[in-house]
């Protein structure tokens, strides 16, 4: 017992050591702090406050701009849902390209939060028979109906369950947010989501500066690094200050719905009492707060 | 506390007015029939209303051609002419697309014959370009209903606030409603594709 103490605090004082080597070597203090910087979730609010002031100033710095980061909580009595309507969506994929903008999604390596697929009318809700590749130069295509797939804000999120170092958990308002700082690259959710909708950094992050969104929230779309997994927030930086997702506004069917759960007169509301709902792969208990529905 | 409330934050008078319709459930004036039949009459032979000051809905303005309204700039000068015909002269490439049961329909249907700055309910009733999602809901009783409630058609603006409308007509051609095919954006990197 006394010998483990000895060795833990040996080898604290190694690291200790280097770090206050590489302080007096003129290495970034804030890359050090940074570096030791707990777990988002377990901090104070005044840490958080100072964590995020320091990232507005590195971005600065890095892309020559004023950011503003965010690190506003849930808001009470709030639950986040969305509601998607199959018998309107055409397949345009306005809403991905909107959203890679919003969420300074990387363009190349390509990272896209919402993939659109698109299935046969005859074959119904069928995975196996579906692409993300199709490219007439019309949509909708005869004889075909389409269904984006992004982040379905799970109740009961298998990714969260199976990270190690929970670097990915579930706040109050039901999104499900990663700390890319903490994130260890794994990428063990990303196996254990059911929907494909997680993804990877392999290379360094890349996005033109005169195209970052520079509203951003510290667990969304601030920018990422090279090796950290990233997925839909449903627009944290956007629904917490009371807008809708970017996807919402620019579905030119409007075929894309959301708002608060907990609230009886919201859209999403009426939709589940009065429309045809369904969710993807509902056998997995996954229970998501992401429906499907059909508005005709 | 909450006078304060509203007068900083300015909500329009019409959103207010929004608010009382949901939470009624979507009951609108159409439905208090008491008052409604005399103002119905009154309103037939009565000019236009200004309508636009008791919208209920926070909508965008209505997509007119550019230069087109108002449409009482070249009509007031003309002899209104009720016969059902098609058009040649003016509005010809209307009648080209023309795609709205015109078996049984045609201009004056839905425009006033005598104003033409506003639209007609079939009642009779004298109808402003801004509620024309009125006259629309004649027809589609059940599209009108999901639309008031936010279900069918686009929202934009907050999910807990103020909210725009697009009108019935931003999304669909009234002469030709079905809506047109798009060009997709480009489909993604094919995993094979990506260096
Ligand atoms: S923008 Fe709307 S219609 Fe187009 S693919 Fe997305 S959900 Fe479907």
């Amino acid at each position: 017992m006394k010998k483990d103490n000895s060795r833990r605090s040996f080898l604290k004082n190694i690291s200790l050591a280097t770090f206050s080597a590489l302080a007096l070597s003129g290495c970034d203090m804030k890359a050090v702090d940074e570096f030791l910087q707990d777990n988002f979730r377990i901090l104070t609010k005044e840490e958080k406050d100072v964590i995020v002031k320091n990232l507005e100033v590195k971005y600065k710095e890095k892309y020559g701009k004023e950011f503003h980061v965010s690190d506003k909580p849930a808001m009470d009595g709030v639950s986040f849902g969305y509601a998607l309507d199959l018998s309107r969506c055409v397949g345009c994929r306005r809403c991905v390209y909107a959203c890679v903008k919003e969420n300074n999604q990387s363009r190349d390596p390509q990272i896209q939060w919402i993939q659109v697929l698109q299935m046969e009318k005859e074959k119904g809700i069928d995975f196996a028979h579906s692409t993300i590749h199709y490219n007439p130069e019309t949509v909708p295509e005869p004889g075909h109906f389409y269904v984006p797939v992004q982040c379905q804000q799970c109740e009961n999120p298998p990714c969260v369950k199976v990270c190690p170092v929970k670097a990915t958990w579930k706040e109050e308002d039901g999104i499900v947010v990663v700390d890319y700082n903490w994130c260890i690259g794994c990428r063990y959710c990303m196996a254990a989501c059911p929907y494909g909708a997680r993804h990877f950094n392999w290379g360094e992050p890349n996005i033109p500066k005169e195209e970052l969104n520079t509203e951003m929230h510290y667990l969304g779309n601030r920018p990422r690094m090279k090796g950290v997994v990233e997925k839909c927030t449903f627009c944290i930086q956007r629904t917490r200050e009371g807008k809708y997702p970017a996807c919402v506004e620019i579905c030119p069917v409007g075929a894309r719905k959301f708002g608060n759960l907990l609230d009886p007169n919201s859209e999403v509301r009426y939709i589940l009492k009065n429309k045809r709902v369904l969710v993807l792969k509902q056998e997995l208990n996954t229970q998501p707060k992401f429906y499907y529905f059909f508005g005709v | 506390m909450k006078n304060d409330f509203l007068k900083k934050s300015k909500i329009p008078v019409f959103l207010m007015v929004l608010a009382v319709v949901m939470n009624n459930g979507c009951s609108n004036s159409e439905s208090r029939s008491g008052n409604n039949l005399e103002e119905l009459t009154n309103d037939a032979s009565a000019e236009i209303r200004n309508t636009v000051q008791t919208s209920e809905i926070a909508v965008e303005q209505p997509p007119f051609t550019e230069g087109i309204f108002p449409c009482n700039d070249c009509h007031s000068e003309m002899v209104p002419n009720p016969v059902r015909r098609e058009l040649v002269d003016m509005h010809d490439d209307i009648s080209a697309i023309f795609d709205h049961d015109s078996e049984n329909r045609w201009c004056l249907d839905c425009h006033d014959m005598n104003n033409r700055d506003s639209l007609k309910l079939a009642s009779g009733k004298l109808l402003d370009f801004k509620e024309s999602y009125k006259l629309c809901g004649q027809c589609h009783g059940e599209k009108l209903r999901d639309w008031k409630v936010g279900v069918h058609g686009k929202r934009t603006g907050e999910w807990n606030g103020k909210k725009e409308y697009l009108l019935c007509v931003h999304c669909h051609n009234p002469h030709s409603p079905r809506f047109k095919p798009l060009t997709p954006e480009p489909p993604p990197v094919r995993q094979e594709d990506i260096n």
